[in-house]
């Protein structure tokens, strides 16, 4: 299957941003017909590689070889007519134009010149039923929730693509089931002769799918192998450079304390269209997860809130008391907190510094005129770049420079020092690589102990099980069970998602 | 110039000293301030005594007096103009405005006994309405800025001339003359209004977190929504602040020609004033803004149309100049219009 000449080469591609090595001299092999895992933690450069390939970034020096030709793709419409397609790590989609218009853009079929919009359509749906996904193509697409507008990303680069297929971490707001059906259809484009290149954190998926692994650590390759040949603890050490074993151990925390009253309480919650009536109550230091498919209504629970959408019935209380929720900043002077879903559109400022987006919530909360010295300011950020690591030259970076998974640690970190009573975290683990990943958990088990309390929104099952007291099972957009004690496993939890 | 503070805070940690990281550290600084300086030199070029500055009777007298005295309306307009395009939006009716408190100011004076002092605050909080007409339309009721905007400019001119009964209206009255043509310690005095303007926004914005929240709902809003911030109050007060800065230019203008015109005061002045704030650096997509780099920005305009004024050019030629002229500045400041060069001088340096 596997040809010896690489379909796609890159020879010491190197690029820089600023100070920051992003890539450095990097030797990158891909055969046709192959699914090629490129791996690393946070801020290693494996978006940077893809973005060079795709001429979104211009290489600083090096050259890319696709067929033994050497090309310059100026933008990713010269790499498109090369045949390399790319779907990027944030959704990089128009989200006023429908979602058949976001499939075709720029390659509509046409007649006599003019775009076929009954034709569009009818594509559309048909190739987005490929995907199991039964959605009403005319709509725009910002109506629909990040893991749709996901696919339907993937499904227009899986649609142009000729010999190079580039998914930088298509799966991290999909579920499993929609997992598996983009594996499928990865494998019978690889078995067409094409050539995938996958970036993910979900090291379980690369077992599952990848044939070979390249591996980046600080912007430099450290390693090419095929998958059968490089054990996961192995892998995770490489692409760490340091064994893994100790933070994993270190993970064990004792039994929060969990107060006997409620902190927060929902009685009813709904909105029609939204959520069917929800009742909800989190203890301080109780962890409550919150489970369900796509479209159960586990954002839309988080959004009502947080007051980010109003609630059309029932009320909520802290402390017993009810409290308007007209808008987050109401929620947020009670002391709430959420970590939202789209880092891009709802997370990150881009271009303030990662110091101003960490202390931004914190500052909200202070008011207008109760302005942090620079040097508090400073000392807040310093203090979450060290605890979260977040990769960056220092906290005056554009956040919007910052690779995916860090930015994603920003966010966190902006919440995190605002010093909420009750946080609210909806996916919070998106894009994290391994190493950060168990920190992550270790600090929210932490701050549990310490009285937080919290609620998480999360598709990776076997994370929700293992730290939540509780777990309440959405299903349609209403509440279906609440699980707890010996009850929360992982299979359980998936019967109670699934039951009929 | 302490919000350029921001323009050097951005610069990486400097190791080693070199002119190189130094000048792209504050690119952003440095445009704009070279292009006023060469623009200075051009008019110097032309007019010899363009730097001259003499004292005649306690008064300082000169082409670049001259400039920071015409240019005061400008300026003032650009400060606000900042604020508003900083959150992503656009005041088109900052000339209106003007016009209205002109008219406000010039009728109340000639047609009633009020003292000049609730004069000029009614017609401050004339401006202050005005600003905040369009910071609800923004901000309360979703409608894109353009549009809302441009719905002030288009009656505001009509308002002006209900207002004076499509008169021009004239006084005297010396307190409010003084506001254009008064005299302080040499200098003119909308020289140091809109001096004491620019510190007092400045303080105002830098001093306290509202400079960074408009800078966060000018990046994101959605994103500063969620994080707790209250963009619409964000957005209502910085469009309070360009009608208040409308509301002292056209005080100004009223002054300085003991009239006020409804139709021409103030006529396409939003649209230097939007000038000034591109050359400045603030991008029209909002977020980061430099509101010292926007009154450098309406300096250069008005010294552009200065040193037109002065070399003896037929006035026909001035906008085409200044068309010409910020077009250069425009291109210069573009990442994209530079990038071929940078990359010629790499490859040129590589081969040597
Ligand atoms: N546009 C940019 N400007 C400046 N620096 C950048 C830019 N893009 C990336 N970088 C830097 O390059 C480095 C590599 O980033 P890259 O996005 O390639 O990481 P990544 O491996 O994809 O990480 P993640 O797993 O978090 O997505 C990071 O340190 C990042 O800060
Ligand atoms: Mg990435």
């Amino acid at each position: 299957m596997v040809d010896q000449v690489p379909l796609l080469q890159t020879q010491k591609l190197t690029k820089t941003f600023g100070s920051v090595h992003a890539l450095a001299q990097v030797d990158f092999n891909l055969y046709a017909g192959e699914v090629h895992a490129v791996l690393g933690e946070n801020g290693a450069g494996k978006s940077t590689l893809v973005k060079l390939i795709t001429g979104v970034y211009h290489k600083d020096d090096g050259t890319i070889l696709l067929d033994g030709q050497s090309i310059h793709p100026q933008n990713p419409h010269d790499a498109q007519s090369l045949g390399i397609s790319a779907v990027y790590q944030e959704i990089n989609l128009v989200p006023t134009l429908s979602v058949a218009e976001n499939i075709y853009l720029g390659h509509q079929p046409t007649r006599f010149g003019f775009i076929n919009m009954r034709r569009v359509n009818a594509q559309a749906k048909a190739l987005l039923q490929t995907y199991n996904l039964d959605i009403d193509v005319t709509r725009t697409l910002s109506t629909y929730s990040v893991a749709i507008q996901q696919i339907v990303a993937i499904a227009r680069g899986i649609d142009m693509s000729a010999k190079v297929l580039i998914l930088d971490e298509p799966t991290a707001s999909l579920d499993a089931a929609e997992v598996q059906m983009l594996f499928k259809v990865m494998r019978t484009l690889t078995a067409q002769g094409i050539a995938i290149i996958l970036i993910t954190h979900f090291l379980d998926q690369v077992y599952q799918i990848a044939d070979r692994i390249t591996v980046l650590r600080n912007g430099e390759k450290v390693g090419e192998q095929l998958v059968k040949d490089l054990p996961k603890r192995q892998l995770i050490s490489l692409m760490l450079g340091r064994e893994f074993a100790e933070i994993a151990a270190a993970g064990e925390s004792v039994a929060p304390p969990i107060s006997a009253d409620a902190f927060v309480q929902a009685r009813g919650l709904a909105r029609k269209g939204m959520l069917q009536p929800f009742d909800l109550r989190i203890a301080k230091g109780e962890i409550v997860g919150l489970a369900g498919l796509l479209g159960s209504g586990r954002t839309e629970a988080a959004q009502l809130l947080f007051g980010i959408v109003h609630s059309d019935a029932g009320e909520v209380q802290v402390k017993g008391q009810r409290i308007t929720l007209k808008s987050p900043r109401d929620a947020v002077r009670h002391g709430f907190a959420l970590c939202p879903e789209d880092r891009k559109v709802e997370g990150i400022i881009p271009e303030l510094t990662v110091r101003e987006n960490i202390i931004l919530a914190l500052q909200a909360k202070q008011g207008w005129f109760d302005f942090l010295s620079t040097a508090r300011q400073e000392a807040i950020a310093q203090e979450m770049i060290t605890a979260l690591r977040i990769v960056t030259p220092d906290s005056s970076k554009p956040v919007g420079e910052l690779s995916g998974g860090n930015q994603q640690k920003v966010i966190l970190a902006r919440w995190l020092a605002a010093q909420p009573e009750f946080l609210i975290l909806d996916e919070p683990t998106r894009g994290i690589d391994v190493g950060a990943h168990a920190e992550i958990i270790n600090i929210i088990k932490r701050l549990c102990s310490e009285g937080l309390a919290l609620l998480v929104i999360s598709s990776e099952l076997s994370e929700v099980v293992d730290y939540s007291n509780r777990v309440v099972v959405l299903r349609d957009r209403q509440k279906l069970t609440e699980l707890t004690g010996d009850d929360i496993n992982e299979t359980t939890v998936m019967r109670a998602i699934a039951e009929k | 110039m302490v919000d350029t503070k921001t323009a050097f805070e951005k610069a990486p940690a400097p190791r080693g000293f070199s002119v190189a990281r130094l000048l792209r550290a504050n690119r952003k600084l440095l445009f704009p301030l070279a292009a006023f300086l060469l623009i200075l030199l051009g008019n110097w070029l032309i007019s010899p005594n363009f730097f001259n500055v003499r004292l005649v009777e306690g008064r300082l007298l000169g082409s670049l007096v001259d400039i920071f005295n015409r240019g005061a309306p400008t300026v003032l307009l650009a400060i606000g103009m900042t604020l508003v395009i900083a959150t992503k939006g656009i005041d088109l009716s900052v000339g209106a405005v003007i016009a209205i408190c002109g008219a406000v100011a010039a009728v109340l004076i000639s047609e009633t006994e009020l003292s000049p002092v609730v004069v000029i605050i009614i017609s401050l909080g004339a401006g202050l309405l005005c600003g905040l007409w369009n910071g609800v339309l923004v901000a309360v009721f979703d409608i894109q800025p353009f549009i809302a905007t441009l719905i002030l400019m288009v009656v505001g001119r009509g308002i002006a001339q209900l207002i004076t009964e499509g008169q021009i209206a004239v006084f005297n009255n010396p307190t409010l003359e003084f506001i254009g043509k008064g005299v302080v310690l040499g200098l003119p005095f909308p020289i140091l209004l809109s001096a004491f303007v620019f510190i007092l926004v400045l303080v105002f914005v830098r001093r306290t977190a509202i400079g960074l929240l408009i800078e966060s709902v000018g990046s994101n809003d959605r994103a500063s929504y969620y994080a707790g911030i209250d963009a619409r109050a964000i957005k209502l007060l910085v469009y309070v602040i360009s009608g208040l800065c409308a509301a002292v230019a056209g005080l100004i203008i009223t002054a300085d020609i003991k009239g006020a015109d409804a139709n021409n005061a103030g006529l396409w002045l939003e649209l230097d004033a939007v000038l000034a704030v591109v050359i400045g650096g603030t991008l029209l997509s909002g977020g980061r803004f430099y509101l010292g780099l926007s009154v450098i920005g309406a300096l250069i305009i008005q010294s552009i149309q200065t040193g037109i004024f002065v070399s003896g050019l037929p006035p026909t030629f001035n906008l085409i100049v200044q068309a010409l002229v910020i077009l250069a500045i425009l291109f210069l400041q573009s990442d994209d219009f530079r990038r071929p060069f940078a990359r010629l001088f790499q490859r040129l340096r590589r081969h040597s």
